[in-house]
């Protein structure tokens, strides 16, 4: 502000006008500069390197090899189908039940106020901890999901639902659902809240079920909200590999690998940055034109 | 009357028990790993988790043994050092993309959004690279600018919709009574946000706090935050499972309790962008 005290008082005002803003937004836009846009670049630059953290001289030029070794790599395609079934099973999930529990929320009844507070809960939880106590839940001798589903008769003997191939991704997620679906609820609680009751008392008058006024004001109501959730949810449920990290390490064998998990792990147990980098690079990729694609779809379907 | 009863029946049937249940698929797992933790661990595996006979040796036993305190430190002081970082370098920016009209702006409001939008592993190996040319690794301070990744864009966003929450005519009023811009902003507009920023600070707060996998690529010997902390029980108590979920218990806590304070004006805070858009 001190080029505000400049004398000549006829140039004072435009000048500090036009640099102002720049000079307030500068601290935050550069250190994002220099901490998110710069190591971003880095990656996709890494990524066009042979860099193996162990061989520290060698960073040599190769071009799209790591692509190609990637599109080769049976592994990645693995990876890329658990990725594809992983976030088309967890969103929707994610959605449905949060949406279930928002209608719910949107009644009136006495214990509303608390139950509105205790359901968010999952979503403060430390993703670590929500590891550890499903796999304490999933413990193939003491868990209690398994000592559940005896009692009721649906298993005959327990299952070692994180060891066994089969189950693992459908164990890790259902964990992912829990932990999401709260956000869902909240957000869709706050778009049904928003919606005038007047809507609804002259669509009653004029005789319309309860089907028809959720369909015809609820849902339009709603719609943008949903939009703005489920593109964020995509973003968050794409970050969650920490949670798989911990509760399987992408294991058994390859059963529960994802592509973020697939390329931390090759970074972090290999020391193989290069193809990491290249595997985060076209996850991202993939993940852009989903979003991108999803954006156009949904802008048209809700004008 | 008649008709009051049955409707009260039927409130109970939909609404009352549906939401039990789901409350119960939410509650459960955390309340199980509860009264695991306070369960005997020689009775664990024999007789079952329970609440009679409580005891609090597990949590003795995890600060005793396995050093819990110094990891609640080193989490503290990141979660800390980011809430410091995210806020003041948001405030000027935020008070800018507030009430200015300068060329650029849409452009790098969508900026600040658009980079919440990458995920996460593409930022951890350079930062990883980065932090080890620096010779940072194993540091406070990388854990703080690797959390700021996502605390400042966020912090930017949440407090220009606190802001623009606050009219403009109380800005030029304080300008006519001689105030500059930055007086003004420093004496009218920030005591105004503050609970909004206290909201922001604490959202910070509980996602540094709760942050495991910087803190596992970045740290992990020196400074090991209590997430990090926390994976580590699994794989060295593999079958303790009280010690384990007092470990649990712990390390969710500062967060939860923060959480269910601030709840009510984050979560409006945070919808209220996506309701109107």
């Amino acid at each position: 502000m001190t080029q505000a005290d400049a004398p000549d008082r006829l140039h004072r005002r435009p000048l500090s006008r036009i640099v102002l803003p720049y000079a307030m937004l500068s601290p935050a836009v550069l250190v994002t500069l220099a901490i998110v846009f710069f190591p971003m670049v880095q990656t996709v630059w890494m990524s066009l390197h042979d860099y193996v953290l162990f061989r520290p001289h060698a960073f040599d030029f190769v071009g799209l090899k790591n692509f190609r070794t990637a599109l080769n790599d049976e592994v990645f395609w693995i990876s890329l189908r658990h990725t594809i079934i992983w976030m088309a099973a967890t969103i929707p999930a994610q959605l449905l039940l949060g949406l279930v529990t928002a209608l719910l929320l949107n009644q009136s009844f006495p214990w509303r106020p608390l139950a509105r507070a205790l359901i968010i809960i999952p979503w403060a939880l430390p993703s670590v901890v929500i590891a550890l106590m499903w796999v304490w839940i999933y413990d193939s001798n003491y868990g209690i999901a398994n000592e559940l589903l005896l009692r009721v008769g649906l298993i005959q003997r327990a299952i070692p639902w994180l060891a066994n191939p089969d189950t693992a991704l459908a164990a890790i997620i259902l964990t992912l659902t829990w932990q999401g679906f709260p956000f869902f609820a909240v957000m869709i609680l706050a778009g049904l809240q928003s919606i005038p009751r007047s809507y609804y008392e002259a669509a009653s008058i004029d005789g319309a079920s309860a089907w028809r006024q959720f369909w015809h004001i609820t849902l339009p109501g709603i719609s943008g909200v949903i939009v703005t959730a489920v593109l964020l949810r995509t973003i968050w449920v794409a970050n969650s590999f920490d949670v798989i990290f911990v509760m399987t390490g992408g294991g058994p064998g390859y059963a529960t690998h994802t592509l973020p998990l697939y390329a931390f792990i090759k970074a972090r147990t290999n020391l193989d940055f290069g193809y990491g980098s290249a595997i985060a690079t076209l996850f991202t990729l993939m993940l852009m034109v989903i979003v991108l694609l999803y954006l156009r779809r949904t802008g048209k379907a809700v004008q | 009357m008649a008709l009051g009863k049955r409707s009260t029946l039927r409130r109970i049937l939909t609404v009352d028990l549906p939401m039990l249940a789901i409350l119960t698929f939410t509650l459960g797992p955390y309340l199980w790993m509860l009264i695991t933790s306070i369960s005997r661990e020689s009775t664990l595996f024999t007789e079952g988790p329970s609440i009679w006979n409580a005891t609090i040796e597990n949590y003795t036993r995890l600060f005793a043994t396995v050093g819990f305190a110094g990891n609640m430190l080193d989490s503290l002081i990141v979660a800390l050092g980011t809430v410091a970082v995210g806020l003041s370098l948001s405030v000027t920016a935020a008070y800018a993309f507030s009430r200015f009209n300068f060329r650029g702006k849409r452009f790098l409001m969508v900026q600040f959004l658009l980079i919440n939008m990458f995920p996460l592993v593409l930022l951890i190996l350079p930062l990883f690279v980065l932090m080890r040319v620096l010779g940072l690794l194993d540091t406070h301070l990388a854990l703080i600018i690797a959390n700021s990744t996502v605390a400042i864009p966020f912090s930017v966003w949440m407090m220009v919709s606190y802001m623009n929450g606050i009219p403009r005519s109380l800005d030029e009023a304080a300008m006519t009574d001689g105030c500059t811009r930055m007086q003004a902003l420093r004496r009218v507009i920030l005591p105004l946000c503050m609970p909004g920023i206290i909201a922001t600070g604490i959202y910070i707060f509980i996602t540094s706090w709760n942050e495991y996998l910087y803190a596992l690529t970045l740290g992990g010997r020196n400074v090991r935050t209590i997430t990090v902390a926390v994976q580590t029980l699994i794989g060295e108590y593999e079958v303790q499972w009280g010690l384990l979920t007092a470990g649990g218990i712990v390390g969710a806590l500062p967060a939860t309790v923060l959480f269910l304070l601030v709840q009510k004006r984050l979560i409006s805070g945070l919808t209220q962008g996506a309701v109107k858009g």
